[in-house]
């Protein structure tokens, strides 16, 4: 399980660094959302995926020992999901918007040199 | 000691963003809801400082849950300085976004929004737990991508895909480190991992892991090799907003890095090699940048770049006294870089461009508020006994006992830099007569005169917390050793957050 | 797009999500669930709903904008994170009242703060959809 685990996410790192470096917008969003994805299992795998590891409890006291997880990993998983989960909705909107201004796809047509700031 | 009363600096930016939320579409209702939370936040961080100036460290464990097992909020004298200096800016900029903003831009939330950044600013600086700080910097950069693209001119929307890659990118790196991090330790409170981390054998990740957080941290910080997001995006917002930004989101950055390093990451060789070198090319770069840009904005964005590399320079030398020129320099670039971004916008006011080309004669026409100017700029080159003079000293001084000359040269060449094109800018625009073919738009006269008055007060008064700190700066000095001694020694920190589990 | 299958279907779905969004919400200090997970499938009811019968019409159904949620929502999770401050504990400290409620069970400050994050999730979510599908 930890095995197939650390495949994905090596997987889900690679194809996000191999989205990101390519030129089109919407291949950098998903970049953005496989990298966050791959980012959640790295600290589930790391938060060791065993029964048996309450958090709090003494390691000297058996109590709860068989059923209950170290919920730490699983907590700080759903706060990133939730903070993804804004980003990315952000980032499509933006890139709608800009896809709808510039009319076009590719990240190299986002140089207007525009002086006139406000 | 516990104090239950130390996240008041938030709560208050937080009540403040929900009732303008809740008076959306009221824009003048929300301009003096927005100055009013701001004054009462100033005070509140006021209160703050002077109580862990007095008392020594505060904490606060959330929830009641203690410490290592709960979040815990830790004001130390770096955390409550910091939130001073964000309050006073952020009272600044609120009054001079009360009338330096178009209303569109107000309809869009622009108040709420703001408050919101800034209380993620706070809440950044006061958190002790490293995940924390990750929930925080999301609050920030999710508000100042919404700050960023306010009005939506194709210019800014373009900057704003650019620093939305880089910081979300930032993020992931920084999020990467923490499940790293924790995997390692089994912790998240920062006190308790700076104990963990010396039992861990194996060095070599550790190491691997601090890159993590120089990449994530280097990046909202924009040192050399990760920078150039923020020259093309920080000249694209309005003023107000670009002022909140140059002055504070880059010193968030560099805050973190302080903080991790002091801390969890002790650096070790390769790291402060790895530091300075980053530190001298980032001057060097921004220093350059700064050379050829003719837009005032362009000029400062690059100016940022140039002065965040003297702080990581400090922070790679890691000793007392660079400690204390790091520490002094951010208390410095945090005032005067937010007050170049609002003159920045004044002067667009009052000639309708920032093409230094196209500028001139502000001197002769508005002499008063020249001088005022005159003050800032002299403090951001550095010029005795203003505040940029005196990090520089101690900078300098532990460069050299440290044999640092490259990063003594890199110093050098980059205040001659801000020394000349601070110089040139101040000829082209404020003494060199306009040429008279140009159409000079003024903005700035037909305005009635409070609104002309809430648009130069803003400036004034952080100019006058600049010439403060230049004047007084053995009270700043005394801060900045007591800082730079609890970072140096973290055992007070690790006492205040810890202690009272071990009785 | 225009189904009957899916309209009839919605109209006995809406209902039927919105009661199961409210359990999650109540049943979330000792089982999953919670204010974030009940607060999407109340949304996702409503953009069910869109899909079947068109946006306008969800908008009509709802009356309010969806974007005043957010307010009441962020102001009912702040009082409840600060109002242990008034009996001197610290921020987020779960108040408990002495006696169980039937049905519900035991209501704290826990519930009110999930309360809130329910009202603006559901806010967030359809003020961003609505935004998204009305450009088109």
């Amino acid at each position: 399980m930890e095995l197939l685990l650390v495949l994905i996410l090596g997987l889900l790192y690679a194809a996000g660094v191999y989205l990101i470096l390519r030129r089109s917008m919407v291949k950098l969003l998903l970049g953005i959302m496989l990298l966050g994805n791959g980012a959640n299992i790295l600290i589930f795998v790391l938060g060791k995926i065993t029964k048996g590891s309450p958090p709090v409890i003494n390691e000297a006291y058996k109590v709860f020992q068989e059923i209950y997880a170290d919920p730490i990993p699983q907590a700080l998983i759903l706060t990133a999901i939730v903070i993804s989960f804004g980003l990315t909705s952000f980032a499509i909107v933006l890139l709608k918007r800009v896809y709808a201004l510039v009319d076009s796809d590719d990240l190299d047509d986002l140089n207007t040199p525009e002086e006139e700031d406000i | 000691m516990i104090d239950n009363h130390i996240l008041a600096p938030i709560f208050v930016q937080l009540f403040t963003a929900i009732i303008q939320l809740a008076c959306w579409r009221k824009t003048l209702t929300q301009r003096y809801l927005s100055v009013g939370g701001s004054l009462i936040g100033l005070m509140v961080a006021f209160r703050l400082f002077s109580r862990v100036y007095e008392d020594g460290i505060l904490t606060l464990n959330a929830a009641n849950w203690d410490a290592p097992f709960g979040i815990v909020f830790v004001a130390d004298l770096l955390s409550v300085t910091l939130v001073l200096l964000t309050s006073i800016a952020c009272f600044a900029v609120s009054i001079f976004s009360s009338v330096g903003l178009s209303r569109q831009r107000m309809l869009y939330g622009y108040f709420p929004i703001f408050h919101f950044l800034i209380m993620g600013l706070h809440g950044a600086f006061l958190t002790g737990d490293i995940f924390n700080l990750y929930v925080y910097f999301e609050v920030i950069i999710i508000s100042s991508f919404v700050l960023m693209t306010l009005g939506g001119r194709k210019a800014q929307l373009e900057g704003a895909v650019k620093y939305m890659a880089m910081n979300i990118l930032a993020s992931m790196f920084f999020l990467t480190g923490i499940g790293i991090l924790y995997g390692i330790t089994g912790s998240l409170n920062m006190a308790d991992l700076s104990l963990r981390i010396q039992e861990v054998q194996n060095k070599a990740l550790i190491g691997i892991t601090s890159c993590f957080f120089i990449i994530g941290f280097g990046i909202k910080s924009a040192v050399f090799p990760l920078y150039y997001w923020l020259p093309s995006s920080y000249h694209t917002p309005p003023s107000a907003v670009a002022a909140t930004f140059g002055g504070l989101l880059t010193k968030v950055g560099i805050y973190a890095m302080l903080r991790t390093f002091s801390l969890i990451f002790i650096p070790d060789d390769f790291t402060r090699t790895l530091l300075m070198v980053i530190a001298i090319f980032t001057i060097l770069t921004g220093a350059f940048g700064a050379l050829i840009k003719t837009n005032i904005r362009r000029l400062f964005s690059y100016l940022i770049v140039c002065h965040i590399g003297f702080m990581v320079g400090g922070i790679a030398m890691f000793s007392k006294v660079a400690l204390m020129g790091a520490v002094f320099y951010l208390i410095h670039d945090i005032l005067v870089k937010t007050n170049m971004f609002l003159i920045a916008g004044l002067i667009r006011q009052l000639r309708g461009t920032m093409d230094m080309n196209k500028l001139g004669g502000l001197y002769s026409d508005y002499p008063k508020i020249s001088l005022v100017i005159a003050i800032v700029l002299f403090s951001l080159v550095g010029i005795p006994p203003l505040s940029g003079f005196w990090p520089k000293v101690f900078l300098f001084q532990e460069a050299f006992i440290q044999h640092q000359y490259v990063y003594i040269a890199a110093l050098i060449i980059g205040s001659f830099v801000t020394l000349y094109v601070i110089a040139k800018m101040w000829s082209e625009v404020f003494w060199k007569n306009p040429s008279a073919s140009e159409e000079v738009e003024n903005l700035f006269a037909p305005m009635p005169p409070y609104k002309k008055i809430l648009m130069v007060l803003p400036i004034g008064l952080m100019a006058l917390a600049t010439l403060y700190i230049g004047l007084n700066a053995e009270a700043i000095v005394k801060i900045t050793d007591i800082i730079s001694t609890q970072l140096m020694d973290p055992s007070a920190y690790i006492d205040a957050v810890l202690g009272n589990k071990t009785d | 797009m225009k189904s009957a299958i899916l309209q009839t279907a919605t109209r006995y779905l809406l209902p039927i999500l919105l009661l199961f969004s409210f359990f999650l919400l109540l049943r979330g200090h000792y089982y999953p669930g919670g204010g974030f997970v009940g607060g999407l499938v109340a949304s996702i009811a409503f953009v069910l709903h869109s899909f079947a019968n068109g946006t306008e019409n969800t908008m009509k159904i709802l009356r309010y904008k969806p974007l005043s949620l957010i307010p009441i929502g962020l102001g009912i999770s702040a009082v409840s994170v600060t109002f242990p401050l008034l009996f001197g504990l610290p921020p987020m400290t779960g108040l408990w009242f002495e006696e169980p409620i039937p049905v519900i069970g035991m209501i704290g400050s826990a519930l009110f703060f999930d309360l809130g994050v329910y009202l603006v999730v559901i806010g967030v979510v359809l003020t961003i959809l609505f935004t998204i599908a009305l450009n088109d």
